[in-house]
């Protein structure tokens, strides 16, 4: 079973809330669920639409093939209609000249409340599927309360599932429903929040800014500090800031604020400042496509910055990855006292899905601060002290009596006092490359690997491609041919083990990556010196889909 | 009291002989000296220029930035911890150009936080173009036929932005500018103290004797908590040039005030992370 529901509309219809309610809904009576937005950079009008999948089994990625349509306006209809399948329905409120079902959504609201007109469509879809109202009903409880909006949602729900048969067949899974349904910037936001970031400052920037909203809507209760900074270069200069202070403290931006806190991000590097940075990605160059997805900055963020420090940069590959990878970022980032990015991008960050519970129980924070209760009374503290791994001891002002500590934006000394000899420049530059080699041998994971040894093609891509690949992988693998995946989540300093590992002289690498240019591909060249047979690039702004994927990896890859 | 050498940073300056930044690092470390303060409990944030290297030559926490950029770490660090006196240390060019919008918003948030301009009136350490505080009686190499563009008045900028403390002081009368930096530092919101500091190489007109001729302290009567008076006195600039602070609001909260369920003890007040299972089930 597996089924794709698409609600399509303009912008201020109420898609998103009715995406959220089916989303919950189906996760909480036992499916596994995706859904994926996608809309225009607009707050009124134009056209915006909904993707809301779930089976019995995985479901990680879009499809293009359409089971119910609900059609809020005659543009939902027209844009969609060749999508639906030949047994799927089309719910729409009005009169074209095409076969679907007449769902009289605005009379029957009229008479209850207007406002709830989506409330009808989603009773006839919940009866078309076959599935109790109850789990809806409970959803919209909680969302609104109990109280005249759910009464009158309520009323509707049953009426409207009185007016139509059950035509698909959705069994309930059985047994307990565990499990979460998140998207992707609340699960780096979650991350952040239980690796106990205690500062976070952010620009508004479409898609990262539901990162900011739920931490904002949380500070309190997290006894944090949340601030919207005047623009970006100032939200980086104060989380460096908070850091230095010796908090946890985080950004969160896409691209184009990126772009502006490539100053502070080299700072953070000089300083030697943990520092965690999201940066989620859309297409650019400048505005770009503002609420679309791409995988366009990968070379940007790597090189991002003048001059040369270490850096880590992860790409979270799907939602449960973003939340152990953001909890893991703090802890490298104070492990080796350096900037930690988060290469996410629109996709992820809206795409919501049902995971396993986070096993909180099982994490561990690491700050790697100097213990004030055991540092010895007649050693000087110096914030750069050299030592054989470039990692000096880090404390905060005020921590220890009587010593200070100084950061410095110049080349430094080890008490970071601005020089400009050449032997201490390198003994710095040395310093700082110490800790890139350790962190590559201590910190650097390894692609995941899912396929046959040594196949004929290896998938290879990183981020947020994982989920649709992984199922278009299976597809074709379905069908006798013999492919392998490796999918990067860690993707600087590039892992290359697995890489090497799982290739034979006769498989061809076939990167996939959404970009126009294949930055993945150049990276791999570049550090390995291997040669990549194929490049699928995609750069429309959409995400990859599991349909498209095996039909262009059919078409121009496996012949 | 602290002694006033604790400060001293030991350290050979960059600084041309008779700058006026001389007079001012002795000013603070006598500044700190006499309000008790010891160089631990100081966190000073600065931007680049020759000002901005003050943390070198000064015993105290340090953070030397970026370019304009002292204000939003100062923030930072001021979010997080509510103990430590934070002071900004910057030029006319890294303050109120580079960093303009930062000083724009941090005079709307009010923080916590003692800002010192040395205003020399030139870009020093990028050898003697405009700054936005040059008058227009200056030529430089970059304009060689006059200022370009109107001096910025920043004390009439502050004023009218509401900030919390605007004071000015003059490194010649160092009595004077000891005096302003502990109001300023004891003032609870943002205060900027905007420092008279000639450059001896590169402003030939703002000199010593240009400043001594036409800098005056503000007598008893003037009440700096009259914004009308202020914004007038803020106007006052050529021959007369009004020293002290021109006008402080008091009854405007801390930035951090404004968050109460910060804690004090914030860096070491983290929850493991099996406390937020509450937070987890949201999702579920």
């Amino acid at each position: 079973m597996d089924i794709n529901i698409v609600v399509a509309g303009e912008a201020g219809q109420g898609l998103k809330t009715v995406d959220q309610i089916i989303g919950k809904s189906l996760h909480r009576l036992g499916f596994s669920v995706f859904s994926s937005k996608n809309y225009m950079s607009r707050i009124r009008g134009g056209h915006n639409f909904m993707q809301i999948r779930f089976g019995d089994e995985k479901v990680a990625g879009p499809v293009e093939e359409i089971d119910i349509l609900i059609a809020l306006n005659e543009d939902g209809v027209d844009i969609h209609q060749d999508s639906v399948k030949d047994d799927g329905v089309i719910l729409f409120d009005g009169d074209k000249d095409l076969d679907y079902m007449q769902v009289p959504a605005k009379e029957m609201a009229k008479e209850v409340n207007p406002k709830a007109v989506n409330t009808v469509f989603l009773g006839y879809a919940w009866k078309l599927l076959g599935l109790p109202l109850d789990a809806l009903k409970d959803v919209i409880k909680e969302k609104f309360g109990e109280g005249d909006i759910y009464d009158d949602n309520v009323k509707l729900l049953d009426a409207a599932y009185e007016k139509v048969d059950t035509t698909f067949d959705c069994e309930l899974p059985d047994g307990d429903v565990k499990g979460l349904y998140i998207n992707g910037n609340q699960a780096i936001a979650f991350g952040a929040a239980t690796a106990g970031v205690q500062f976070y400052a952010a620009y508004p920037m479409t898609p990262s800014t539901s990162i900011l909203n739920y931490l904002a809507s949380r500070q309190d209760k997290l006894g944090i500090a949340v601030e919207q900074a005047e623009d970006e270069i100032a939200a980086i200069n104060m989380a460096i800031g908070a850091s230095f202070g010796g908090a946890r403290a985080m950004t969160g931006t896409s691209g184009g604020g990126f772009s502006l806190m490539a100053e502070g991000l080299g700072l953070a590097g000089i300083m030697e400042t943990p520092l965690v940075i999201a940066e989620v990605q859309r297409p650019g160059p400048a505005t770009g496509l503002p609420t679309r997805t791409e995988q366009g900055d990968l070379s940007f963020v790597i090189n991002a910055s003048q001059g040369e420090f270490p850096l880590k940069v992860i790409a979270p590959r799907d939602q449960e990855d973003a939340f152990y990878q953001t909890f893991r970022a703090f802890n490298i980032a104070d492990k080796y006292q350096l900037p930690v990015i988060i290469l996410s991008d629109a996709y992820l960050a809206d795409a919501g899905a049902t995971i396993p519970e986070f096993k909180l129980d099982e994490l561990k924070i690491d700050r790697n601060l100097v213990d004030e209760n055991e540092w010895p009374e007649d050693k000087e503290y110096k914030r750069y002290e050299l030592t054989e791994d470039g990692i000096s001891p880090r404390a905060y002002p005020g921590q220890l009596e009587g010593e200070v500590v100084l950061l410095d934006s110049d080349e430094h000394d080890e008490n970071g006092f601005i020089i400009e000899d050449g032997e201490t420049r390198v003994k710095m530059v040395d310093k700082r490359n110490a800790k890139f080699e350790k962190m590559k041998r201590e910190d650097n994971e390894e692609p995941l690997y899912i396929g046959p040894d040594k196949p004929d093609y290896m998938l290879v891509s990183f981020g947020s491609t994982y989920g649709a690949l992984k199922e278009a992988m299976d597809r074709l693998n379905g069908n006798g041919h013999s492919i392998g995946m490796l999918s990067f989540s860690d993707i600087w300093p590039l892992p290359t083990a697995e890489l090497e590992k799982q290739r034979s002289y006769d498989t061809k690498l076939v990167v996939v990556e959404g970009n126009s240019t294949g930055q993945l591909a150049s990276l791999i060249q570049a550090e390995t010196g291997l040669t990549v047979d194929h490049r699928i690039l995609k750069y429309d702004g959409r995400p990859f889909n599991v349909d498209g994927l095996v039909r262009e990896l059919e078409e121009e890859v496996i012949s | 009291m602290v002694d006033k050498n604790i400060f001293d940073a030991d350290r050979e300056t960059a600084w041309c002989p008779g700058c006026g930044n001389f007079p001012l690092r002795k000013s603070l470390a006598e500044a700190l000296a006499g309000l008790d303060i010891t160089p631990d409990r100081v966190a000073m944030f600065t931007g680049i220029g020759q000002a901005a290297k003050m943390p070198h030559y000064i015993r105290v926490n340090g953070f030397n930035g970026l370019h304009g950029r002292a204000l939003p770490p100062a923030l930072g660090f001021r979010m997080v911890n509510p103990e430590l006196k934070v002071i900004v240390e910057s030029g006319d060019g890294d303050t109120y150009g580079e960093g303009g919008n930062h000083i724009l918003h941090n005079i709307r948030r009010n923080p916590d936080i003692a800002h010192f301009v040395h205003d020399n009136q030139i870009y020093g350490l990028t050898k003697g173009q405009a700054s936005p505080t040059t008058g227009e009686e200056i030529k430089t190499e970059v304009q060689p036929y006059g200022i370009t563009a109107a001096p910025f008045n920043p004390i009439k900028f502050a004023v009218a932005m509401g900030a919390s403390f605007v004071a000015r002081a003059f490194v010649g009368n160092q009595d004077h500018l000891i005096e302003m930096m502990q109001a300023a530092i004891e003032h609870e919101g943002y205060a900027l103290v905007d420092i008279l500091q000639p450059c001896v190489t590169f402003n030939k007109v703002n000199t010593y004797q240009w400043y001594k001729e036409r800098s005056y302290l503000l007598d008893d009567d003037y009440d700096p908590t009259d914004y009308k008076a202020a914004v007038e006195k803020a106007e006052e600039w050529g021959d007369d040039i009004p020293l002290g602070i021109i006008y402080r609001n008091d009854a405007r909260k801390p930035f951090r005030s404004k968050f109460d369920w910060l804690s004090d003890s914030f860096v070491k007040d983290y929850k493991e992370p099996a406390e937020y299972d509450d937070l987890m089930q949201e999702f579920a």
